[in-house]
């Protein structure tokens, strides 16, 4: 199945729209690995920080054990998690959408004017063509560049003793910094997105629970009545 | 164990009856010798040891007890008729010491192909021992050196007593008597009982290194910053090797000896040893931290550890072991200005002692014969790249005077050269003379019976052109003072390990390796324009987004919100 027929066979499903239902889109592994993540990245971008030279709250040492440890459980999160979007299909959430610019438009200008999102929310797409983007960016720039070179300064002892390892402990120290920042900007862009639904923290509540009111298909409807593969709990 | 306790107590006991004693004693020396000269200074020695007991050599029982030896029944009448008796038996002794640089004061250096050794050197204290054997050479561990004449090649010349006399009853005096200004100096001193001294001998006691290297460059602690005499019983706070209730190692411990050649040279440091432990035999050749502690001495079971482990091909040890210099109480001389020197009050030299240090003794912050001082205690190091390669300023050195200090020992060492590895120096900053015509650092005349020597007639003028003269130097005619450093690498005072510097004393703005380029660290070091353009990227953001919230609440009354999934 091709993503353009998925997404022809998609706005065909919005046509014929079935009811709102309180459906979990985002399972327990999600919202695991979301708000562990969440707290991995805060830790790692406050002691990043603190390493950096930026605060003096943290001593230094303290700083590398927490900031060592929070990167090597990142890591093993991001290889589970990998293992988990690949085997359930969720992966898939990721790809291009089409609309990037609607939705672009819709934040910069529709929010505003009370226009209603040019994305619907549906069981297999849960993410709008921006955050689709947005997040594979994240995962195929701003992560790896983390990541690399984190682990290369993490094996600094395998390779210092070369001539360049000089060079190379400052071309890491630049990626790593580098890409830090963007992360950072990130991290703020995407907290404040989360104040953009229904009321300011309905995003929030449905990362913490899981549930969201979404529209159903006819089909995807009985589809889980029959097979209760999703949880729903308005009835 | 109950045994070496009680020996330990009663030492300690004989100890404190013998240091008050001897405090009695020493103040009636001092009252004795102040009717005798009032207005002659009774200090003159620079080495003023008032704990005269030896240091506790924790090596077990000797297989000898040189009491029970004929041959050193004596009576022995002077220093020579020892060493001869010693020789009788130890056959090679006076060969192989005949080798050393405590003997030969001089060193050919292996690679840079400098001529080295205080025999010829210039330094940044009393500036050249050439010329000054009279008093510089008490610090050879040999007898008479005086002048050109002294025989290097006999064996009953070498003083074994210096170093091998564990009584605490041996002391050395210049070899000549210098000028009046110095007769002073070693009266009151009770007579060496040689017999004594000559039955007492066994392996060196930090005290026996220390009569001279605890008191380089003309005092107590005054050249190096961490060697000096609090180390002949330091606690464990001030060197967790030597501690005289702990692990009490002598210095032969790690300067290990073979053939009475000892490792460690300061010449030539090794600044990595990458060899390690010398498993399974001890290792004969270095003096290394590395040769007993290995080159990953730190846990590797904790990620502090490996981190620690990580330092080690860029930082010597006694970068973070050794957190401060000078911490025992006495102070090093870190500022020397001979510019000063030559004043005089009623026509006498005179001091004046303006420092305080810690174990409460006064020390000069003038003499008419050497010029101004400051002192340091609890010292930062000054830390540098180092090779281990030391490159003199000799006497044949040619330098610009206006280029800033002269380094009298500068260094090489660079971050990149796989070699070289972060070290901690005291550095020392004098101003001193120098031959304004020539460039070059200039012989002084001071230690003499004639009228030529400084230390007597206090004219730099004259004191240089015979410095130089007599050691056929050329000479412009004319002198005048330049700046020098000299660099003393910090490797003693090793602090026990929870009082090794944390790691924000390096990582961070303003740390202790604020001064030191061509590297990366992070904590110090940032990229100013990726830091300059990283806070604009997220102030923007954050800026951008409070202005979109904004904007969204004040179109919100106009527009009421659309729905949303």
């Amino acid at each position: 199945m091709s993503a353009n027929g998925n997404l022809n066979l998609e706005n065909a499903n919005v046509k014929k729209r079935g009811g709102k239902h309180y459906v979990m889109i985002y399972t327990r592994y999600e919202r695991f690995w979301h708000w562990s993540q969440a707290l991995l990245i805060f830790t790692l971008f406050f002691t990043g920080l603190g390493l950096h030279g930026t605060h003096t709250m943290l001593d230094f040492r303290t700083a590398v054990v927490i900031h060592t440890y929070a990167a090597l459980v990142l890591i093993v999160l991001w290889v589970f998690t990998t293992f988990w979007n690949f085997t359930t299909g969720q992966w898939r959430q990721y790809l291009f959408k089409e609309g990037v610019f609607k939705v672009i438009r819709f934040y910069a200008y529709g929010i505003l004017v009370g226009e209603p999102h040019p994305y619907r929310k549906g069981l297999q797409r849960k993410q709008n063509a921006l955050q689709s983007l947005a997040y594979m960016g994240f995962m195929i720039f701003i992560g790896p560049a983390l990541w690399a070179s984190g682990i290369v300064y993490l094996t600094y002892d395998l390779w210092s003793g070369y001539s360049w390892a000089g060079t190379g402990l400052m071309l890491i120290a630049f990626v790593h910094t580098a890409a830090a920042f963007i992360m950072g900007a990130f991290v703020i862009i995407h907290v404040y997105m989360t104040t953009t639904g229904k009321t300011p923290t309905h995003y929030i509540k449905t990362m913490i629970s899981g549930y969201d009111n979404i529209e159903l298909t006819e089909a995807e409807e009985a589809y889980i009545r029959e097979t209760h593969a999703v949880a729903m709990k308005d009835d | 164990m109950l045994l070496l306790n009680r020996l330990n107590l009663f030492s300690r006991v004989v100890l404190s009856v013998s240091v008050l004693s001897f405090a009695t004693l020493a103040a009636q020396a001092n009252e004795e010798a102040k009717p005798a000269g009032a207005a002659v200074d009774s200090d003159m020695n620079f080495r003023i040891v008032t704990d005269t007991k030896p240091s506790i050599r924790d090596d077990g029982e000797s297989t000898a007890d040189h009491s029970k030896f004929e041959v050193l029944q004596g009576p022995f009448e002077d220093g020579p008729s020892v060493t001869k008796a010693c020789l009788s038996c130890h056959t090679e002794a006076g060969r192989h010491f005949m080798k050393s640089i405590h003997w030969t004061w001089e060193y050919d250096h292996p690679t840079t192909g400098q001529k080295l050794g205080k025999k010829t050197l210039i330094n940044t204290f009393c500036t050249n021992a050439k010329g000054n054997e009279g008093m510089c050479a008490q610090c050879n561990a040999g007898y008479g050196w005086k002048d050109e004449s002294f025989d290097f090649t006999n064996q009953s010349n070498i003083d074994c007593l210096v170093c091998h006399d564990r009584s605490g009853g041996y002391y050395k005096t210049p070899n000549s008597a210098g000028n009046k200004a110095c007769s002073v100096m070693f009266e009151g001193k009770q007579p060496i009982q040689w017999d004594k001294v000559a039955q007492s001998v066994g392996l060196p006691g930090r005290e026996n290194c220390g009569a001279c290297h605890f008191y380089g460059g003309g005092g107590d602690g005054v050249k190096h910053g961490d060697l000096d005499s609090s180390l002949k019983r330091p606690d464990r706070k001030l060197d967790v090797h030597m501690d005289a209730e702990g692990l009490n190692f002598a210095c032969t411990t790690c300067h290990v000896t073979r053939q009475h050649l000892w490792a460690g040279s300061r010449y030539n440091v090794m600044a990595h040893d990458t060899e390690g432990l010398g498993l399974p035999g001890e290792r004969r050749d270095v003096a290394t931290c590395e040769s007993c502690h290995s080159e990953a001495p730190h846990p590797k079971t904790e990620l502090v550890g490996i981190k620690l482990n990580g330092h080690v091909d860029k930082i010597a040890c006694q970068t973070c072991h050794i957190p401060t210099i000078a911490r025992g109480g006495v102070a090093t001389k870190t500022d020397w200005d001979w510019r000063t020197a030559g004043k005089t009050k009623n026509g006498e030299g005179y001091k004046e002692k303006e420092y305080t240090q810690a174990n409460g003794e006064h020390r000069a912050t003038y003499k008419s014969i050497k010029g101004s001082f400051k002192y340091g205690e609890n010292l930062v190091p000054y830390y540098d790249w180092f090779d281990g390669q030391m490159v003199y300023t000799t006497i044949e050195t040619q330098f610009d005077p206006a280029s800033g200090p002269v380094e009298i020992n500068g260094f090489k060492g660079d971050a990149d050269d796989g070699v070289s590895r972060i070290w901690p120096f005291k550095r020392m900053h004098t101003v001193q003379p120098y031959d304004k015509g020539n460039n070059t650092m200039v012989y002084m005349h001071l230690w003499g019976e004639d009228d030529d020597a400084y230390w007597g007639n206090y004219d730099f003028g004259r004191a240089i052109k015979a410095g130089m003269e007599r050691n056929s130097i050329p000479y412009s005619g004319e002198y005048d003072f330049v700046e020098t450093y000299s660099f003393w690498p910090i490797t003693h005072m090793v602090a026990p390990k929870e009082d090794a510097i944390s790691c924000d004393e390096c990582h961070s703005k303003q740390g202790r390796l604020d001064g030191l380029d061509g590297f990366y660290m992070p904590g110090r070091d940032s990229f100013s324009w990726l830091d300059i353009l990283g806070y604009l990227v997220l102030g923007g953001a954050l800026l951008g987004v409070l202005l979109h919230g904004l904007l969204r609440k004040l179109f919100s009354k106009k527009y009421p919100h659309g729905e949303e999934s």
